[in-house]
């Protein structure tokens, strides 16, 4: 069965049930892949970040604990 | 004092699931719009974020994301992101309740947006959220359209209901 879209017509109260077209199909797709590739951006930079902040408490021979607290 | 006015129906999800679910002909004869969202969506997941657009547009759009699970807690980065929903691993019929208010929807200014939620669950990490978001666009908003994330359906029993807010 086609994947289908719910549109309510606000102006006539309308609700009706249709297939999606071959663009909103490719839109979804987009979006997902936009989506997941945003969130693995955000995730890789965190870990960077994480990274180097636990080479520089190394530097500094302080504890990731310890480094946290000079900045609380 | 405001009162909420539903516009058009309630939309419930059937059986089949709903790809997306859409609000068309909004008047611009409120003051601001809120949206109410129940979602589970199809996504191999405990969770899913519902994204919203604006007149049929998916462009311009920013935004800022709180969000906790009940173990930490976090800020990122978002585009379209506007509810959370449950997913399919998520425990059996459980939802995520979202409101999305937008205020001054018909004015010509940029649309801002705000949204609260929660995600129901039996299991011990459960997401909050709270998004501030952007759509850089000047047009009256006439359509309101809430697509799952990542999921490729709105699973049943997921509702939507739009209200608009009146001064009066």
């Amino acid at each position: 069965m086609a994947d289908t879209k719910i549109i309510v017509n606000c102006e006539t109260g309308e609700v009706s049930e249709v297939e999606l077209t071959a663009e909103e199909i490719k839109q979804r797709e987009a979006d997902a892949i936009a989506y997941a590739k945003a969130k693995a951006d955000e995730e890789q930079a965190a870990a960077e970040k994480a990274e180097a902040k636990a080479a520089i408490a190394d530097r500094l021979g302080l504890t990731p604990d310890e480094l946290a607290l000079l900045f609380a | 004092m405001a009162t909420y006015i539903q516009i058009g129906s309630t939309v419930t999800v059937g059986a089949g699931g709903a790809a997306n679910i859409d609000f068309t002909s909004i008047p611009s004869t409120y003051t601001d719009l809120v949206v109410k969202v129940c979602g589970r969506t199809n996504r191999a997941a405990v969770f899913d974020d519902i994204l919203i657009s604006f007149n049929g547009s998916t462009a311009s759009f920013t935004g800022r994301e709180l969000y906790g699970d009940g173990a930490a807690a976090a800020s990122i980065t978002t585009a379209r992101a506007a509810s959370i929903a449950t997913g399919a691993n998520a425990t059996a019929s459980t939802f995520g309740n979202s409101e999305i208010y937008v205020p001054n929807y018909a004015g010509s200014a940029n649309k801002s947006f705000s949204v609260d939620g929660v995600q129901e669950t039996n299991a011990t990490t459960a997401y909050a959220i709270m998004i501030a978001g952007l759509w850089s666009n000047t047009a009256a908003i006439n359509q309101v359209t809430l697509t799952p994330s990542v999921g490729t359906l709105f699973s049943q029993y997921s509702t939507a209901s739009l209200y608009g807010i009146s001064k009066s």
